[in-house]
């Protein structure tokens, strides 16, 4: 069981330092404007920070937990690539590459 | 229509896009929210308590690890230190943020900061880079998709405290959350620069898996970044 003190500790430290993490440039009191040398750099940090989250999520996973290498979840986030970059659709896109993953799973 | 009624509108109507631009999303975060409190509780927190830890700390990966450590004896600093660093990616999306926001007021800004999310970030931000955004009141666009997140966040992580124990482990359902993901980036993905960014931020996070406190994570961010960087000085122009 979780000791209460120790649950308060951990959710406060946590909780307030996330906060600060979250607010390190938002709350900065200087003005950004424009197409400057900073733009063209910030304009990367989705495409990277993203996948970078994507790749480990769908490769190692499974690995993480003892088991072999799976095929369903690189294949279905294939699918899922394929459907984004063809319809731009949010909800296609997750809904395509849970049911490949589902179906991938049923059949392996 | 007075003036100040068109503004006020404008920016209504702004607040209920960047909401609705999150209801797709959805299908990824709410069966994310429900393992979220499911594993609080399966380590040993109140019902009360993972509903908390939720609206405290509001990083679903985060409570998940900090939850995990917790119910270890002796664990409490190493839950701290484990759980921020997996947010200090969310440092990127504020410097990312700012460009767009510094010129509302200090209180505003601290409350985008709480409502800061992978998800609220990649929608807002893919909307701003569209070639009608200037018709989009950014700040109200960006709240409305943060509070949408915040509720159905909330209320699955409440849901997953309570309904946990009945849902199947073998369903996988927290692989919706990469899937997310890949709908958020690839639309993202619209030139070399970008690709390059992608792939080798990709490639460094898998090669870099091994290192603790998931700071593979930022290796590999800083690479796709630096990289991506270094392909749009190359072609000597910048693209936008």
């Amino acid at each position: 069981m979780i000791e209460e003190q120790e649950y308060w500790l951990v959710a406060i430290a946590v909780g307030v330092g996330t906060f600060l993490v979250r607010a390190s440039f938002l709350l900065l009191p200087i003005r950004v404007g424009g197409e400057g040398r900073l733009e063209s750099v910030l304009r990367f940090i989705p495409p990277a920070a993203l996948t970078a989250l994507i790749v480990p999520a769908v490769l190692l996973s499974g690995a993480s937990e003892g088991e072999m290498f799976e095929v369903e979840k690189p294949v279905a986030a294939l699918v899922a690539v394929l459907v984004a970059w063809k319809t731009r659709n949010v909800l296609a896109t997750i809904a395509l590459g849970m049911l490949t993953y589902w179906g991938l799973s049923y059949v392996l | 229509m007075s003036d100040l009624e068109l503004f006020e509108l404008g920016r209504w109507v702004s607040f209920k896009e960047g909401a609705r631009a999150t209801l797709p999303v959805m299908l990824g975060v709410v069966p994310f929210g429900l393992i979220c409190g499911a594993v609080c509780v399966a380590s040993g927190m109140t019902e009360w308590g993972a509903i908390g830890l939720s609206v405290m700390i509001f990083a679903g990966a985060s409570q998940i690890v900090a939850a995990q450590l917790l119910a270890e004896e002796g664990m409490v600093g190493v839950a701290i230190v484990a759980a921020l660093a997996i947010n200090l990616r969310m440092m990127m999306y504020s410097a990312s943020l700012l460009p767009h926001f510094h010129k509302e007021r200090f209180s505003m800004r601290a409350l985008f900061a709480y409502l800061l999310t992978d998800q609220a970030f990649a929608t807002s931000i893919n909307r701003f880079s569209e070639k009608d955004a200037v018709s989009v009141h950014r700040p109200m666009y960006y709240l409305g998709a943060g509070i949408a997140m915040w509720i159905s966040f909330n209320l699955s992580t409440a849901l997953g405290a309570y309904v946990g124990p009945f849902i199947p482990s073998e369903l996988g359902l927290e692989f919706a959350i990469p899937l997310t993901f890949i709908a958020l980036v690839v639309p993202r993905v619209s030139d070399r620069p970008s690709l390059i960014a992608a792939l080798a931020a990709g490639g460094i996070a898998y090669a870099f898996d091994w290192l603790p406190l998931n700071l593979g994570l930022l290796v590999a961010a800083f690479g796709g970044i630096a990289l991506g960087w270094m392909a749009t000085l190359r072609k000597g122009a910048r693209c936008d």
